[in-house]
């Protein structure tokens, strides 16, 4: 079966190529691309003229609330919420309950996944048994079930005698570790960022060297060991700035920021606005101006949703008691065209962001517009604007700060392996 | 963003905090609280500006002193006062926040007096209250306490008249303190040029000067010509650990004594929020000694509390 999409502006960041063209599918992978599918016959044609049509999204952090916390979220429903906007692949932190630490609930969540029938869904293995800080997992038997990488979540491993050797044994098998920066006495009992407005709402502050000093743990260890190490949801200058060294030193290391904080700044706390606490917190105007930055000389390699659906009653209490986190995999492609909108990133560069450069992190052979890639797909208006409410969006979880925002950028097509998985008017 | 405690008006909905309010609306309360002063000395001290209101007390975290005085400005407006030390009932047995409000809303509240560990919970409450609902923060983590901030600041008015020339010193703990916030806004608003923070690192907040505020750590250099010294309490648990060696030392350093009162002006008031750790944060001789106004502070309370109810949900 071979479907051709006409007349998209296809946009593939990892050739460079943005420019109007048709392109051939057959089967689960892309046949031809641009004057190579000019007049092929198909036998199913997408009129896709005025819409964008790019490598579908891949998200790195994406919560589905399975198994665990289904009054949070069910695979389902973050799965709808996907491919809605756009994802076609995205990556499970371990957080889940049991926790993402055996085989066999590896295998289980990709069966379900799959089941399912829309975006690919690669889980992070836990790097500690029940991600307890104590035993590490049997990461190469986790890497075989389909484990793609392993992580820590948002738990604090503070031994970093346990890091030392869970970085060596992960090394050893070429396995590669998505960490977060953040030293667990720094951060112990904060809630913001600690600058101006924590004081003057009187919230416990989480330090920016919390970040900087972890981090500066993780590339020693990272250099020690020779790991692939992935620094997840950086949120400081001084934290860009690390990375910044670490690539100059040519270390195999790279680094995401969320979408949130490349918004977001501490004053959109306002008064108490539980939507706005994060892990890492939002942080003062000149971090979220360094990670810009970062994104824009490629420092920061990827951005993504790190998807949070978190039930209301969670985020109705009081700021410090409320649980972090947002909703995020509806809005990574419309905070993302904003970013580049305000930024003047031209939109080639932009979807790398979201498209190359989590695929070359993630080890996956999607994430570009080539020949015998796979068929995984976004086709969108760019120009269509969106407001954000509640009842439009598909994840169970509604607790966005960006909630009653008009977005542009709507998708309208989202196929994987050729599939179309969702379709909007 | 609409500041959530004004109405559209600009009146006063609920006291959340003292910082956003405007000057016109601190000296409305603070004139208001002066014609309360006198009720509070007649034989009959009740007026009859809330009769018929219910006045809840909502204390999720313990307090004897702020939650009577309440009670007793409640009284004297003439209201029904409830209280109810939640405490040790319904948040202990899983209750959320917001349900613990909503069923005492089915009972015809028409202010609730909140105090909370958590900073903003007042807020939170006040998002979801009735619209004929009053929220009266006493006090939430280390955010606010605008009752007392503004008894401090009628307190300063009361002896010194004008703002415009002073020189405050706060002491302490500024770090924890929601005291010390909500003065430092109202003073700020009122015009007071020179408002100083004194303590060790350990208990000045990240960035305090953003609230303009001068910050010193030798309490001689920041008592140097105050006219007004305002000293916090510093609780048990900061005395041990990383913030504080211990008391004597703290005494010591940031402690007021005789000697070091004489640094500041000659006509100096010192200032207490409650309750004293006498040879902590104060020695006796300066707590009962002629530049105190602490025990005025007490009954200036209950005056302000007053008019804070009587404005907000008056008849």
């Amino acid at each position: 079966m071979k479907t051709l999409i006409q007349g998209a502006r296809l946009i593939d960041p990892a050739s460079g190529r943005d420019r109007v063209g048709d392109l051939l599918i057959d089967g689960v992978r892309i046949a031809a691309v641009d004057d190579a599918a000019r007049g092929v016959k198909a036998d199913h044609i997408i009129d896709a003229r005025g819409l964008i049509a790019a490598p579908g999204l891949i998200d790195i952090s994406a919560r589905l609330r399975e198994p665990g916390f289904e009054y949070k979220a069910t695979l389902a429903s973050e799965m709808d919420a996907a491919v809605a906007g756009g994802i076609t692949s995205l990556a499970c932190p371990p957080d889940t309950d049991p926790v993402l630490d055996e085989p066999g609930l590896v295998d289980m969540l990709r069966r379900r996944a799959k089941a399912l029938e829309r975006a690919r869904v690669y889980p992070i293995g836990a790097l500690t048994v029940k991600l307890a800080g104590e035993r590490l997992t049997e990461m190469a038997e986790l890497a075989e079930t389909g484990c793609v990488a392993f992580s820590h979540a948002n738990v604090p491993l503070a031994d970093l005698q346990i890091m030392w050797r869970a970085m060596q044994y992960a090394a050893t098998f070429g396995l590669p570790l998505w960490l977060r920066a953040e030293d667990r006495d720094l951060a112990r009992g904060g809630v913001a960022h600690d600058g101006e407005v924590a004081t003057r709402l009187g919230l416990p502050g989480i330090p920016a060297f919390a970040e900087t000093i972890a981090l500066s743990g993780l590339i020693e260890l990272a250099r020690a060991t020779g790991v692939r190490l992935h620094v997840c949801r950086l949120s400081t200058a001084g934290g860009v700035e690390l990375i910044r060294r670490a690539k100059a030193e040519q270390l195999p290391i790279s680094c995401d920021v969320a979408i949130h904080h490349v918004h977001l700044s501490e004053m959109d706390l306002g008064f108490f606005d539980a939507h706005c606490r994060f892990g890492p917190p939002l942080r003062a105007a000149r971090d979220r101006d360094a990670l810009r930055a970062g994104l824009a000389d490629g420092t920061v390699d990827l951005i993504c949703s790190d998807h949070t659906p978190v039930d209301e009653d969670e985020k109705l209490m009081p700021f410090s008691e409320a649980s972090a986190g947002a909703t995020g995999l509806e809005l990574l492609l419309p905070l993302t065209l904003k970013w580049a909108q305000e930024t003047n990133t031209p939109l080639v560069k932009a979807l790398a962001k979201l498209t190359s450069e989590p695929a070359r992190v993630l080890g996956v052979k999607s994430g570009r517009l080539d020949v015998g890639t796979p068929a995984d797909l976004v086709l969108f208006d760019a120009d269509a604007r969106r407001t954000i409410h509640a009842a439009t969006l598909k994840s169970q979880g509604k607790n966005t700060p960006f909630m009653g925002y008009e977005l542009g950028g709507v998708v309208r097509r989202t196929m994987v392996a050729g599939r179309t998985v969702y379709e909007s008017a | 963003m609409r500041n959530p405690q004004l109405n559209a008006q600009g009146a006063l909905q609920h006291l959340l905090s003292i910082e956003g309010l405007p000057r016109n609306v601190l000296t409305q309360i603070l004139d208001t609280a002066d014609s309360f002063v006198g009720v509070t000395e007649r034989e009959v001290k009740k007026v009859p500006l809330l009769r018929g209101k219910s006045v809840f007390n909502l204390f999720f975290e313990p307090s004897t002193r702020t939650r009577t005085t309440f009670e007793i400005a409640a009284k004297r407006l003439s209201a029904d006062g409830i209280n109810l030390n939640l405490a040790a009932s319904s948040q202990t047995k899983g209750e959320s926040l917001l349900d613990t409000v909503a069923n005492l809303s089915a009972m015809q509240a028409d202010v609730f007096v909140v105090r909370h560990a958590a900073s903003g919970a007042p807020y939170l409450i006040a998002n979801h209250v009735k619209p004929h609902e009053h929220v009266v923060n006493a006090g939430d983590g280390r955010h606010a306490h605008p009752t007392q901030g503004l008894l401090d600041l009628y307190t300063i008015r009361h002896y010194k008249k004008d703002f415009t020339q002073l020189t405050v010193a706060i002491v302490g703990d500024i770090l924890h303190s929601r005291v010390a916030r909500s003065l430092i806004h109202g003073l700020t608003t009122l015009g007071t040029p020179e408002v100083r923070v004194i303590g060790p690192q350990t208990l000045i907040p990240t960035g305090v000067s953003s609230l303009g505020v001068k910050v010193f750590h030798d309490m001689k250099k920041g008592l140097a010509g105050a006219d007004v010294i305002v000293m916090l309490r510093l609780q048990n648990e900061r005395m041990r650990g990383a913030l504080l060696p211990s008391a004597q030392e703290f005494n010591k350093h940031y402690g007021l004594s005789a000697e070091k009162l004489a640094l500041a002006a000659s006509d100096a008031i010192v200032m207490h929020p409650g309750p004293m750790n006498r040879g902590v944060e104060i020695d006796s001789g300066v707590a009962d000694g002629p530049h105190s106004v602490i025990l005025p502070q007490v009954t200036f309370g209950i005056a302000v509390r007053m008019a804070v109810m009587s404005i907000i949900a008056g008849n």
